[in-house]
């Protein structure tokens, strides 16, 4: 399928509006959240969270497909992970989003890197950054062992286990696209309500504190988005891409503005725009994984917003710089020159070009910008300061 | 004999093994400008965080005017250091000033003109108005710390804990933040000041604390700023010129 006909069929074709409303949301979801993650500088938590939901997606299928329990020798835990599915189970219904062991699974290991991770930063003299690494690692490891322990059995279906990787957004379908919209409603509506807390507790956490505001209260609750919107992504764009989901839309917003609320509904949009052609593009060229396709758009956000963007931009601070310079130098030229007229009593003596050369600032181009001023005339091999310049340099440093 | 505004007692916190303070007993009189004096690693700034309640100590309890720190938090108002906080934050100077108005709010209300209109007052009070919609990046380090005095001073607060105001600041500004907080104390205020510089410690404040670790005086600078104490606290032969 081309590009194009992808999306003249958007509109008529159910499957294709399914999977190109779910990655929108998807995107859009992350973007927000991804932008907390960014200010907050826990850029990484969003990796090490998505890689460790890997374990419990393979756990889910176990459960799922053989009813095997690998967690049931240790009796106690089993029941506790089986009961804890249920809990969730009954929510996810109450959303809509039907029956996803594998979801559920990613969810609660999710959530145990998650706790393990501040446990380890806690409690330990470790850096935060070590224990990202080592929990990333360690459940991503479990993770690989258990899907190739899958891959072993007879009779495997593992049709779409491997989908968990990189990401396929094909295989999205109704009601994991209504799932999506009632997270990102719910989100959307916590974020709206708490803006001024979330807000604060970005900005200066321990000022927030002896303001009176649960700290530990807000930090878990867009933490737990944070796993939320991941967990909602694996399918999409898979465990080893995700993070550069949350934090590619973010990263370019900043660039644009110096709002926060500004800030977070560009990444919202970034995200979304990312989601939507990263799906077409992996869509109409033979269902490549999704995860790669929408993390390399996502990268031409980024990429484009650091040299474009007017105020951050690489290119327009380059300009700025050069001008800047740019001006300096003929300001320092005009002083040259300045110093010269002045042992005159006529300031109007002209004085030979050749003279300047000895100044470094100095060029042939600086001299006429400078006569295009009408702050010196020139005329042959010789300059003369007019009345106007010789105004303009006396007065140079004064305005600061 | 004047109120006491702050009460410490035994406040002891550790961060692994060894203490970083150790038995703390303080009393702070009722509108005085107090400096907490001491060596790196005396855990000054330690002392204020702990009363803050954003360290949690190993013993001890604080109490603000008789009551605990808890119940009487909308009396307090605090300046952190200004190296803590990104300053590359999306946000204008104020919007930051208008967070000090939060603590009042509480949860889920947003701030309004009133609220707005003591941002402004605030940002007016320290030389800050003309900045007041400029990217916080954007602003010189004095102009920054000006701006977190103003967060707390819409606190409105009766005591005000500051980490180090006069850090990495110009002397204009140095003299700017010194004014207001005498203003402060004068308008019976309780002012303590993580303060570095011991030269000025008698020209700028009434009252100091010498901390390394343990406590080791507490009083008015006019009767306990002196050599013995300073020897005491910095543990070499410290002499300072100090103009009774």
């Amino acid at each position: 399928m081309e590009l194009s006909e992808y999306f003249s069929q958007l509109f008529s074709d159910y499957t294709l509006r399914t999977i190109t409303l779910g990655t929108a949301i998807l995107g859009a979801i992350c973007g927000m959240l991804g932008s907390f993650a960014v200010l907050r500088k826990q850029s990484l938590l969003g990796d090490a969270i998505s890689h460790a939901a890997l374990p419990g997606i393979a756990i889910g299928f176990l459960i799922r497909e053989y009813q095997i329990d690998p967690l049931e020798k240790v009796s106690v835990l089993g029941r506790v992970f089986n009961k804890i599915v249920t809990v969730i189970q009954w929510v996810l219904d109450l959303f809509g989003g039907g029956t996803n062991t594998l979801l559920i699974g990613a969810l609660i290991s999710g959530v145990l890197g998650t706790f393990l991770i501040r446990g380890i930063i806690n409690r330990t003299h470790l850096k935060t950054d070590t224990a990202l690494g080592l929990v990333l690692s360690l459940f991503f490891g479990f993770g690989i062992l258990l899907l190739t322990f899958i891959q072993k059995q007879p009779n495997a279906n593992q049709a779409g286990l491997d989908k968990y990787l990189f990401g396929q957004a094909a295989t999205l379908v109704e009601s994991d696209v209504i799932l999506m919209a009632s997270v990102t409603g719910v989100c959307l509506v916590i974020l709206l309500l708490f803006w001024k807390e979330f807000k604060i507790l970005l900005f200066d956490a321990d000022y927030t504190k002896t303001l009176g505001f649960n700290t530990r209260f807000i930090d878990i609750l867009i933490t737990f988005f944070i796993v939320l919107a991941i967990v909602l992504g694996l399918q999409t764009v898979g465990v080893v891409l995700m993070s550069a989901m949350l934090l590619a839309p973010a990263a370019a917003a900043r660039q644009w503005t110096n709002k926060l609320s500004v800030m977070i509904v560009l990444a919202a949009i970034f995200g979304a725009f990312s989601g939507v052609f990263g799906t077409a593009i992996s869509a109409s060229q033979n269902n490549l994984s999704t995860g790669p396709v929408i993390v390399l758009v996502t990268g031409v956000f980024v990429a484009f917003s650091f040299i474009f963007s007017p105020g951050r931009g690489i290119l327009f601070k380059q300009i700025r710089v050069y001008k800047n310079r740019r001006d300096l130098k003929l300001q320092k030229t005009l002083q040259f020159m300045f110093d010269i007229a002045k042992m005159h009593n006529d300031i109007s003596h002209p004085h030979a070009i050749k003279i300047l050369n000895n100044f470094q600032g100095y060029t042939r181009g600086t001299l006429k910008e400078l006569e295009e001023k009408e702050w010196v005339a020139v005329q042959g091999q010789k300059w003369s300061m007019t009345e106007k310049g010789y105004d303009a340099a006396a007065n140079l440093y004064n305005t600061n | 004999m004047q109120k006491i505004a702050i009460r410490v007692d035994d406040l002891t916190v550790a961060y692994n093994y060894k203490p970083v303070l150790w038995d703390i007993d303080l009393e702070v009189p009722e509108s005085v400008l107090m400096a907490i004096v001491g060596p790196n690693g005396a855990g000054k700034s330690t002392l204020i965080k702990s009363i803050l309640g954003i360290i949690e100590p190993i013993a001890g309890s604080v109490s603000i005017y008789g009551k605990p720190y808890d119940k009487q938090r909308k009396l307090v108002a605090y300046v952190p250091q200004k190296g803590s906080v990104d300053w590359d934050f999306p946000t204008t100077a104020l919007d930051v000033v208008m967070m000090g108005t939060y603590g009042r709010l509480g949860w889920i209300k947003r701030p309004r003109s009133k609220e707005k209109k003591a941002s402004l007052e605030a940002l007016e009070k320290v030389g800050m108005l003309p900045f007041k919609g400029r990217q916080i990046s954007k602003l010189s380090g004095g102009q920054q710390q000006r701006v977190f005095l103003a967060r707390a001073l819409v606190q409105n607060a009766s005591i005000y804990f500051m980490d180090e105001p006069f850090q990495g600041v110009d002397a204009t500004t140095e003299i700017a933040i010194i004014n207001i907080l005498k203003e402060l104390r004068k308008a019976g205020k309780t002012v303590i000041v993580v303060h570095h510089d011991l030269q000025t410690v008698p020209e700028y404040f009434d009252w100091v604390t010498f901390l390394n670790v343990k406590k080791i005086a507490t009083g008015p600078v006019k009767d306990i700023f002196n050599d013995d104490n300073l020897t005491k606290t910095y543990g070499i032969n410290y002499k300072v010129a100090v103009n009774k």
